[in-house]
């Protein structure tokens, strides 16, 4: 029996009360306090329980009402009213939207997957990932054993080189030398942040996180600090060029090193490897029209692993730019038809926002997926980009605890990966490894439009 | 009476009025303190908006205001209030309702609905919600010029179950639509009771869904579909026999692939006992049948259920994978007189956002693409098609038919119409604030069946009389004209208004 991967969560609470959508329920003037609304109708208790943060004045009618509207309508002299909070609408942005933000803060406080009643209330279709659905299998496969089966899928990949056959000697010795690889039980891995508050405690957070969870973390060479080096092995180490201060030593603790694409990038692999042949080097290649060409030349050259990042909001770089998913298909088709795909890991990174992000990546042809924005949500980040103009940031983490920011990732991970399992328990897999490229399992905005929409009002 | 070529006497309509004291309006009136009570507004206003007070007229039916669109006629009470007293502007809790597939204007009109039995007369949108796609962004392609040759009584809304040429009996209903599965446990009984009766008098049927088959349902068996599902929950040969129709849920569209889950909070001593579990304790309905593997094991499944019961009809109720074609056309191989499609959309108690988003197609793309499936392979006229999991309007029921259903199966709209307001939270703590999907005693109270059942029929009877409109609109005589007509619909994505020669609604 296959080993299972559970992660452990448990619930985490705020430092900050959460902003709600709902909320500002308003009194008009003329309150008979006939307290209907307080006996009554609250089937939540949420005015007996009412309270007042004093540090952000926020009273918890707010926070914990959940819009039934009962007070609104039997108020005697009709004087409740409800709003949509104004400060929940202005969270984020377009892409890192309210609701993205909230959903990411219920995981990380709680570990648990967001569950609604009354099916699903969004919008038909929406750009980038919101331009796919994955599919279900209706007949059960033998694979699959409902509920208690999903403890058995597998999320494991594997991160290196492959070989796509072995040679052996006419002694029957073994020729060819096997790649180094380092399997992470889950397809996520933690990125460097497109901007943070001071970050010392922050990285820790993820380092204990990453830890506990058994991935890595992205870290530009110059934020390694002495008291990091106990996680060096979870430690993916950016490096410019050949960072002349350390010594060889340091270099054989590491098991990833991630490079620039560069012309250097060759000499760089070159001189790691002589240091450490166990260590997995990734290149890091911007996104952009020119990708799908160069990943084929960096992976013929003998590049293990490539990650392919996209900026915070998955758009690739230059001119007339592509999402992320769209440029991962072109790139992991391109490797398809030029038969070397499984010789090379992609990992592709920028604008995952939530774990449907993750599996849609996947399907789209990349191997495993880097995450940034997310783990400061989970530490209550409003991403408001305060910090990026250096305003203190109205949630303080850069005092934060690093033990509670990681117990607060691993809750959103573990969040993650349930929802993982539930993306493929539906397309009946087992494994993540086999929903790489699975393009044929998933169904695409564009195509349905045009097979059944497009032709709609023409004559029979 | 006579009622035309469908040999059905419909139910009658009548007021019912919401049960809250302040219905929830998309405009709010004050009246200010300069008020003389003169009453020249009482007497002015033609929907009964405001109605006798102690020192000045109560506003008892704000929600039937039309708002500033009444400014141009010369009853309008803000202009002529001698004191300049009322004010009429947007209701601040509306925006407040709601969410992109049902937008408060969708949900107000689906009440007003239930409560007249009319289509809204203020500027609300019933025809379409705001999900931007689906849908929401198809119109009937209309002829410009209007048709009166067809009478309302001449057209016909009856839809024929049966159409698989076998010796079962044939099963019509008046109106092309039933009412979808909710489970006892997810929804009260007085909620359960109120739909099979609101079925009853339309004439169709009601879903029990999985939880089991309450005694309560006896009288109307003749109106049930038992629901086979793979929690099998409650299921037994006695409550096969007394259907006429059996469904068989392989999936769910509201959470495709994962099977159903009622909360421990929900399984109270009543539930337990319908469905057999422990009380407290969550219920699982595993995901897939285990019994499963091919469509042949399929038709063995179908089969036992018609052994069991000779005068059956048996649906396949699945969700939407990219394969749903070829799950349909296994479903008519295996002997299924129905292939209900599910799409995502539809409500149930508790499912990850994760799956109603993502997992399977909208139901949009699906109903074209089995129709088209079947027909190319010469068996669609023997087996009905009935599209749900999204259905909120007769726009969206008239449009699933024109794009290949044969009908529909609606369940949300129905719990609209006992006045849910889409809080997306039927699963917190003791269940539905409202008293709809909820097994606590005490909130369930909040329902009375008669009420309840009058809403639903309400609400039908609207929907019935819009879609004879658009039938009339469309010079068909029966609803049957309408299914798979490509050619009546526009996408507003694809096609201009002036590209065209009708007209877009």
């Amino acid at each position: 029996m296959p080993g299972r991967y559970h992660i452990h969560t448990k619930v985490v609470p705020n430092r900050f009360p959460a902003i709600t959508r709902s909320g500002v329920i308003a009194w008009e003037e003329g309150c008979l306090k006939c307290a209907r609304c307080v006996k009554k109708d609250c089937v939540y208790k949420v005015y007996e329980k009412r309270g007042l943060d004093t540090r952000q004045m926020l009273d918890s009618l707010d926070s914990m009402c959940k819009d039934c509207f009962r007070c609104v309508q039997n108020c005697p002299n009709r004087l409740i009213h409800k709003g949509i909070n104004p400060v929940y609408r202005a969270l984020g942005d377009s892409y890192w939207t309210p609701e993205i933000i909230s959903s990411l803060w219920f995981q990380a406080e709680t570990g648990r997957i967001p569950v609604s009643g009354g099916g699903y209330g969004g919008p038909f279709s929406g750009k980038g990932f919101d331009a796919m659905w994955t599919d279900m299998s209706e007949i059960v496969r033998p694979t699959r054993d409902g509920i208690h089966g999903r403890e058995y899928i597998s999320t494991t990949v594997d991160i290196g080189r492959k070989l796509m056959a072995l040679e052996f000697a006419p002694d029957g010795g073994l020729i060819s030398q096997i790649p180094p690889l380092i399997e992470i039980p889950l397809p996520i891995m933690f990125d460097i942040l497109p901007w943070s508050p001071p970050d010392d405690k922050i990285i820790k957070a993820f380092l204990h996180g990453a830890r506990s969870l058994g991935t890595f973390v992205c870290i530009e060479e110059s934020y390694l600090q002495h008291d990091m080096e106990e996680f060096l092995s979870h430690i993916i180490l950016l490096i410019e060029g050949i960072p002349h201060h350390r010594d060889k030593g340091f270099f054989q603790m590491l098991r990833m090193v991630e490079i620039p694409d560069s012309g250097e990038t060759k000499a760089l692999q070159e001189w790691l490897k002589e240091i450490n042949s166990e260590l997995i080097v990734m290149v890091k290649l911007p996104l952009s029209a020119e990708a799908p060409e160069r990943v084929f030349q960096l992976a013929t050259d003998g590049v293990e692993v490539i990650h392919l990042v996209a900026d915070e909001y998955g758009m690739e770089w230059g001119g007339n730019p592509f999402f992320i998913a769209d440029r991962m298909k072109d790139i992991h088709l391109f490797l398809v038809e030029k038969g070397i795909r499984d010789q090379v890991t992609l990992i592709g990174g920028g604008g995952i926002a939530m774990a449907e992000h993750m599996a849609k990546l996947i399907i789209c042809g990349a191997d495993a997926v880097t995450i940034d924005i997310p783990l400061l949500v989970a530490m209550e980040c409003r991403v408001c980009r305060r910090c990026k103009e250096g305003i203190p940031c109205p949630v303080e983490l850069e005092g934060i605890d690093p033990l509670w920011g990681a117990m607060r990732i691993t809750n959103l991970i573990g969040g993650w990966h349930n929802q993982l399992l539930e993306i493929l328990g539906a397309v009946g897999m087992r494994e993540v490894r086999r929903l790489r490229g699975e393009m044929g399992r998933s169904m695409f905005f564009e195509e349905l439009e045009q097979e059944f929409f497009a032709t709609m009002g023409n004559s029979r | 009476m006579e009622q035309g070529i469908d040999p059905f006497q419909f139910p009658p309509v009548q007021e019912m009025p919401g049960r809250f004291r302040n219905a929830i309006s998309k405009y709010r009136i004050t009246i200010h303190k300069t008020c003389t009570n003169c009453g020249l507004c009482i007497s002015l206003c033609p929907y009964n908006v405001f109605t006798n007070g102690l020192k000045q007229p109560r506003v008892s039916r704000e929600h039937f205001c039309p708002g500033s669109s009444c400014s141009e006629n010369d009853f309008y009470c803000v202009n002529r209030c001698p004191e300049k007293a009322i004010f009429i502007r947007r209701n601040p809790s509306f925006e407040a309702l709601g969410d992109r597939r049902w937008p408060a204007e969708l949900l107000a009109s689906t009440w007003y609905m239930a409560e007249t039995g009319c289509i809204p007369h203020q500027d609300l949108n019933y025809k379409t919600g705001d999900s931007n796609g689906g849908f929401d962004k198809i119109r009937f392609i209309f002829p410009r010029e209007e048709r009166t040759e067809i009478a309302d009584e001449g057209v016909s809304t009856a839809l024929a179950l049966n159409r698989s040429g076998d010796n079962r009996p044939q099963v019509s209903i008046p109106v092309p639509f039933y009412l979808a599965g909710m489970s006892f446990g997810s929804v009260s009984i007085q909620t359960m009771l109120s739909r099979v009766k609101a079925a009853v008098a339309l004439g169709t049927f009601c879903s029990t869904g999985e939880g089991g088959y309450p005694e309560e349902l006896t009288p109307y068996d003749d109106h049930i579909i038992t629901q086979v599902a793979t929690g099998l929950f409650g299921v037994r040969e006695d409550t096969i026999k007394r259907v006429r129709i059996v469904e068989f849920k392989y999936a769910q569209g509201a959470k495709p692939g994962l099977g159903g889950h009622l909360l421990g909070d929900k399984v109270t001593p009543q539930v337990a006992q319908m469905r057999e579990a422990v009380a407290g304790s969550a219920l699982f309905s595993p995901f897939p049948f285990h019994s499963v593997y091919s469509v042949e094991d399929h038709k063995k499944h179908v089969d036992w259920i018609k052994e069991v019961n000779p005068r059956a009809l048996i649906s396949v109720k699945v969700s939407t994978p990219t394969d749903v074609d070829m799950v349909a056309v296994g479903s008519y191989y295996a002997g299924a007189h129905i292939i209900q499609l599910d799409g995502s959309y539809g409500g149930t108690g508790a499912a990850p956002d994760i799956a109603k988003k993502n997992i399977a197609m909208p139901v949009e793309y699906a109903i074209p693409k089995v129709h088209k499936f079947l027909l190319a392979e010469g068996i669609r006229d023997k087996i009905t098609i009935i599209a749900s999991g999204g259905i909120r309007s007769a726009y969206d029921m008239a449009k699933a038919i024109a794009m290949g259903a044969d009908g529909i199966s609606v369940g949300t709209a129905d719990l609209v119409a006992l006045e849910c307001i889409r809080c997306h939270h039927c699963e917190s703590g003791r269940g539905c604030a409202r008293g709809i999907a909820t097994t606590d005693e005490e909130l369930a109270k909040a329902i009375d069946i008669e009420w309840g059942t009058q809403r639903i029929i309400n609400m039908y009877m609207a929907w019935r009389s819009q879609l004879i409109k658009i039938l009339k609109r469309l010079g068909m005589r029966s609803v049957t004209e309408l299914v798979g007509r490509f050619d009546v619909l526009a996408h507003l994505d694809y096609i201009k208004e002036k590209e065209i020669k009708g007209y877009l609604d």
